[in-house]
């Protein structure tokens, strides 16, 4: 627990999709300036949980609080304030297509406040820098790698200093050399700008190198909730199971 | 009870069985190809051993599949449905691992459906179309309405130039097909007429033929369509594929609403552009009725302007004016309505591109019979 103040909590979460349970009872909680990883198979709920935690999807069960927010009932006026205040990291970038990296990033600035645009393009270059991407702005997202495109998108998702991060699956499709300096990418910004992250994830190899803690997903069940290093030493078979088989192969 | 029948189902070198009182000995291979024959036989062998203990021996057996596990189970489960114990015995170790491995999970049975009536069916079909299609279009119409009238109000809701873009997308880009076509629908409304309009010494009726029908009805009409194939479908793939990559559920997490952000420049720019286009299309479909004019039936362009005076009011002008608001609206919120209704990756956004063309085509025919109707 890296700090003591709570920025999610999350109680008794159910969801149910065609008379299908995807999410069953899910309780769990994340501190302030630290690294929780939501991880677990393929189907075991973990996108759809993001989406509850991000008021995506109607809470149908349970509650869900975000920075003090309770998201179940929460003003569509007071979830756009939320918003600000936390970025969003897509599998696949979530970038506009239509627009340029430097626009796609200076997006949530221009809509949000009234800064100079000549501000606009110092801050998002500084944004662009710190994520290692130099002269990108004036590229469309079609014409970058999957690493430049991952990083793009995660300069956006901070360009508004977030004090909280979603991150879904960032290492999807990315080479092992890319997704370690991905990784050491975001344990940096969270040492230099204190930002508390939720990253969903199933690459062992990441999970190991920068989560604080873990909510371990199994058929839309949690199964194990606590410090990264008690998962490694779960007795559940299933949790033991995905480590042993997934750092077998690191 | 002493029962000898043997069998080798396929082949005799492959698979044997054979019954030895209570105990059935499987002997050699016993993989896919074997097991329905066998399970067929053995299945008919049972009903003597009723209230009794079977035994399925695999000592002799060199290997299994899991077909042949499946086989083993389903006899075995098949034998309690019997009353009869069946219990199975030896095996190598690699055989026992694989009994193991492969363990029958008896499949839920299936149970059978209950006859609905058809007219509850029609009902429940009826009830989909309504909630899913009819009430999700008009709630997507009144947000799209809303947030179009009060974001003229406001400047910060979408990107500076976005409704110069989608107006040239829409609109500036469409000019030349719609006047080339508009052209060639004036020309050929206007030389179907001339033999039937000669007929009777009517031939200064071709000017009000091809102005009325081209102001009230063609041009609106033809633009519309034009429109619809071109930019509705393009609107509906856009939005698509913003959805299956998650454009949409990022701009939602950035504080931005995507019908303000997406769909309402979209309206703007439509509803600007789509009367002019109408004008330009009505203008070019009166210029291939003029020159069909003047080459059949000798009506000299002055001739055919001081008509066009007396025949055309201004209610007609107006009516394929206000027609092609309305039309514009059409195909914006089809093309909308359909790309955030799209499923999941690639065939989604060609699934729901093609249906966003053929139902906006379709619903500017209707609306133009309706409104036909109205102004008659």
């Amino acid at each position: 627990m890296k700090g003591n103040h709570r920025i999610i909590e999350v109680k008794g979460l159910s969801a149910s999709f065609d008379d299908r349970r995807i999410l069953d009872n899910i309780s769990f909680m994340a501190y302030e300036k630290e690294i929780l990883v939501i991880l677990g198979g393929s189907g075991s709920g973990k996108t759809t949980l993001l989406k509850h935690l991000l008021g995506l999807y109607n809470i149908q069960e349970g509650t869900v609080s975000v920075l003090g927010k309770n998201v179940a009932d929460i003003e569509e006026s007071d979830l756009k304030k939320l918003y600000l205040k936390m970025g969003v990291f897509y599998q696949n970038g979530g970038l506009l297509n239509s627009l340029t990296v430097g626009e796609n990033v200076s997006l949530p600035l221009e809509m949000h406040t009234n800064l100079d645009e000549n501000i606009i393009r110092y801050i998002v270059n500084l944004k662009l820098e710190l994520v290692n991407l130099k002269e990108v702005f004036d590229l469309y997202p079609s014409q970058l790698s999957g690493g430049m495109l991952k990083r793009a998108a995660l300069a956006r998702a901070m360009v508004m200093d977030p004090p909280l991060l979603f991150c879904d699956e960032p290492g999807a499709g990315l080479d092992p050399v890319s997704l370690a300096s991905l990784d050491e990418l975001l344990l940096n910004l969270k040492k230099q700008l204190g930002i508390s992250m939720i990253i969903i994830s199933h690459e062992v190899a990441s999970i190991l190198r920068i989560a604080d803690r873990a909510v371990f997903l199994h058929e839309g069940k949690v199964i194990f909730f606590g410090p990264i290093g008690e998962a490694m030493n779960s007795k559940n078979p299933i949790v033991k199971e995905f480590f042993s088989k997934a750092t077998f192969n690191i | 009870m002493k029962n000898t029948s043997k069998g080798s189902p396929t082949n005799q070198s492959d698979f044997e069985y054979e019954w030895n009182e209570n105990i059935l000995f499987l002997r050699k291979h016993m993989t896919l190809p074997h097991i329905e024959e066998l399970i067929g036989k053995v299945l008919k062998d049972l009903p003597k051993f009723h209230g009794s203990t079977v035994i399925i021996n695999l000592d002799n057996l060199d290997s299994i599949d899991s077909a042949g596990v499946t086989g083993i189970y389903y006899l075995q489960e098949k034998s309690a449905e019997k009353k009869i114990n069946c219990r199975i015995e030896g095996g190598s170790d690699s055989i026992r691992e694989k009994l193991e491995i492969f363990r029958y999970e008896k499949p839920e049975i299936l149970q059978k459906p209950v006859k609905i009536p058809y007219l509850a069916l029609l009902g429940d079909y009826l009830y989909y179309i309504y909630y899913e299609y009819i009430l999700a279009f008009f709630t997507l119409t009144a947000n799209v309405v809303y947030w179009s009238v009060t974001d003229i109000f406001k400047s910060k809701t979408t990107r500076k130039g976005e409704f110069y873009n989608q107006a040239v997308n829409i609109g500036v880009n469409a000019v030349y097909i719609v006047v080339a076509m508009a052209f060639i629908i004036g020309l050929v409304l206007a030389l179907q007429s001339v033999a039937q309009l000669r007929n009777f010494g009517a031939n200064i009726f071709i000017v009000d033929l091809t102005v009325i029908a081209m102001m009230r009805e063609m041009g609106p009409l033809i633009t519309a369509i034009l429109v619809a194939g071109r930019s509705g479908s393009a609107i509906a793939a856009e939005i698509a594929t913003m959805k299956v990559t998650s454009e949409l559920d990022a701009l939602k997490t950035m504080g931005l609403n995507p019908v303000r952000f997406v769909i309402v420049p979209k309206m703007h720019g439509s509803i600007i552009t789509m009367p002019f286009l109408t004008i330009l299309a009505d203008l070019f479909g009166i210029l291939g009725g003029m020159l069909i004019a003047y080459l059949y039936l000798d009506i000299i362009p002055t001739v055919f302007i001081n008509r066009m005076g007396e025949s055309l009011y201004n209610r007609d002008i107006l009516i394929g004016i206000f027609k092609s608001f309305v039309f514009a609206s059409l195909i914006v919120l089809t093309g909308s309505f359909f790309g955030l209704r799209v499923g999941e990756g690639a065939e989604g956004v060609g699934k729901v591109t093609t249906l966003a063309v053929v139902v906006a085509i379709s619903l500017v025919i209707v609306a133009d019979s309706i409104l036909g109707l109205m102004f008659y």
